[in-house]
């Protein structure tokens, strides 16, 4: 596979290896994260004139999903506010590391079993049920980002590293999964040097800073999935042996290791949330809105079964009648367990899953951005005029135009994920027909979401 | 000080790469499918057997849906929509078409363009009028939806090329 080694060019090492990186744009995101959460406690609770909606669901949601995971990765995780006040806290430092990258917390291991991300998928499951409310309602909102900070610290100062970030924050586990379609990545360039260095400053810190915090050792990293690009180890290694590279597009799908339940249930996930959410926020069928905004109403609790129902039993036994009929299909011997063949094809719906999630969001994105322009000179909806843009009228931007990206993106989608149900059909050492049940799936679901658009 | 994680031992990464037909075959299937793919943008699609009418149509807002919801209209209407709000200043934007009118409770406001344009197209409230706001949202479709069958064509076609093209005997 084709790579071009970024940190040859000198500028980008230099970049990397600095210490004031990812320090620049935290003390930019967190002045924002701060200012989100204090709008949503004190601002209006009119959604569309309050930075706190605007700039975290309209803005960051965009950026995230349109521009920064596709062709960046865990790039958000590098400069996301939200750990990094407890991770100041466990260095006592802001900047430059403390001797022997030592950390003062109270070192909890965090627990073998719980090694995976099912925590990840029901908090991100949580929060998608409530997300009509969090969505729209700032004192929500801002209650909830306060409640992933403090999760942040609290698990900073009893365990070791980023707990929270690899364990717990219901955005990461996203952003791991679909990282691995990015065209970058950060690898060692040779294990053989990392097998010969005793000191492993990469994974246990040294003078130079701090070992991964996201508790992954760099020799054996071989998906995006949990790296979070804080580029700590490219301070800490003092072999030059640690590379930022392009990469072709969905390079991690094209290995086969390590491939999990937990991982495949997230994909499942986030398939059915971009459905229900394009129906239910999307559409025009204001009952479904208006039971999903009345939590714990008992309209809301059918909504709740059924989402609940739709995410971890619906779609997937669908998937799963899809993947016996694969296995059926393969007759290879020995036969592989259909749990097994469930799990491997799973992963086709990562470039499926991104697509629908940038096709959804290119719906209400561009549609809002232009609140931003109000609320960067009114943050709290209190009549400011900061910047001479509070009264600037909403300006629908790509009314009527969205379906010209829509399209093209879930098109993109659906290929990126026939390459990868034929290529798993080969890595089973069955014949390509065996593919066709869940290509069937992935077109199907493709031809819900263009109904939904189009 | 931590110490080295257990990793779990990882399958040796297989990296075969996603199978791709020959040049000439190659050439061939993005040919066909870029060709497959013109023909579903441009092929004309039968206009409504109808003539174009006059249509007035009473839509009422409240928080946080219009009623009706879908309207259904055919290509070269004249639609007068007749906008009723029943509890707070409502706008409505019809996507596509650049109509933008609002009412508030007692007072209408009414709006008289040509449905020239196929397709589905949103009307969004453009007046912030509580919580829901951005997610209020109806459609207007005007037939025939000739985007919905064009896209959907791509789709079909699409799936067909990338087929044959990651298929492999």
């Amino acid at each position: 596979m084709s790579q071009l080694e970024l940190t040859r060019v000198p500028l980008v090492k230099r970049i990397l290896v600095s210490r004031w990186l990812p320090w620049a744009f935290i003390a930019i995101t967190l002045p924002v994260f701060l200012l989100a959460i204090l709008t949503g406690f004190f601002g209006t609770p009119a959604g569309s004139r309050n930075f706190g909606i605007i700039f975290v669901w309209i803005v960051w949601w965009g950026l995230l999903i349109l521009w920064m995971l596709p062709f960046a990765g865990r790039l958000w995780c590098a400069i996301c506010p939200i750990p990094a006040p407890g991770e100041w806290l466990q260095r006592r430092a802001l900047i430059q590391p403390r001797a022997g990258g030592k950390l003062y917390t109270l070192g909890w291991k965090w627990p073998r079993r719980l090694n995976h991300i099912w925590l990840q998928n029901a908090s991100f499951l949580a929060v998608a049920l409530f997300s009509v409310v969090i969505l729209t309602t700032p004192f929500i909102s801002a209650l909830v980002l306060t409640l992933f900070a403090i999760t942040a610290l609290g698990t900073s100062l009893l365990f070791e590293r980023r707990i929270f970030c690899r364990y717990l924050c219901p955005v990461g586990g996203f952003i791991g999964l679909y990282a691995q379609l990015a065209p970058v990545q950060v690898r060692v360039k040779d294990r053989v040097i990392c097998a010969t260095h005793k000191d492993k400053t990469c994974y246990l810190g040294s003078d130079a800073g701090y070992g991964c915090p996201w508790l992954v050792f760099p020799a054996a990293l071989a998906k995006n999935t949990y790296c979070g690009m804080c580029t700590e180890c490219f301070k800490t290694c003092p072999l030059d042996n640690i590379a930022l590279s392009a990469r072709p597009l969905g390079a991690d799908l094209l290995t086969n290791a390590g491939r999990r339940l937990d991982e495949a249930y997230k994909a499942f996930i986030m398939l059915t949330c971009a459905l229900v959410y394009s129906v239910v926020l999307i559409g025009p069928w204001s009952v479904l809105k208006e039971t999903a905004y009345a939590v714990g109403t008992a309209g809301w609790w059918v909504y709740a079964i059924i989402f609940l129902a739709a995410n971890l039993a619906l779609v997937p036994g669908i998937f799963y009648v899809c993947a016996a009929l694969a296995q059926k299909l393969a007759r290879v011997t020995p036969p592989m367990r259909t749990r097994r063949v469930f799990i491997e094809y799973a992963y086709t719906l990562v470039p499926l899953g991104l697509a629908a999630w940038a096709a959804f969001s290119v719906s209400f994105v561009p549609i809002n951005l232009s609140y931003a322009w109000q609320v960067l000179s009114d943050p709290f909806g209190w009549g400011w005029d900061l910047f001479g843009t509070a009264n600037w009228h909403w300006t629908p931007y790509l009314a009527g135009a969205q379906a010209f990206l829509q399209i093209p993106i879930l098109l993109a989608g659906l290929v990126g994920a026939i390459a990868i149900a034929f290529r798993t059909a080969r890595e089973q050492h069955a014949s390509p027909p065996t593919a066709l049940p869940i290509i069937a799936f992935c077109v199907a679901y493709t031809l819900v979401m263009v109904g939904l658009y189009v | 000080m931590s110490q080295l994680p257990n990793e779990p031992t990882l399958a040796p990464p297989t990296r075969a790469g996603v199978s791709q037909p020959n040049r000439q075959l190659r050439i061939a299937i993005v040919a066909l499918t870029a060709l497959a793919m013109l023909a579903a943008l441009v092929a004309p699609i039968p206009a409504a057997a109808s003539a174009p009418q006059a249509r007035t149509i009473e839509i009422y807002a409240r928080q946080f849906a219009y009623e009706p919801a879908t309207l259904v209209v055919q290509r070269g209407d004249t639609i007068t929509l007749q906008l009723e709000s029943l509890d707070a200043v409502h706008g409505l934007f019809v996507d596509g078409y650049d109509v933008n009118i609002q009412a508030e409770p007692g007072k209408s406001a009414q709006v008289t363009f040509i449905a020239d344009k196929g397709g589905k197209f949103k009307l969004r409230c453009s007046i912030p009028c509580g919580s829901l706001h951005p997610f209020m949202i109806g459609e207007l479709i005007v037939e025939p939806n000739e985007g919905l069958v064009r896209a959907l064509a791509a789709v079909l076609i699409v799936t067909l090329g990338a087929v044959v093209w990651f298929w492999r005997a």
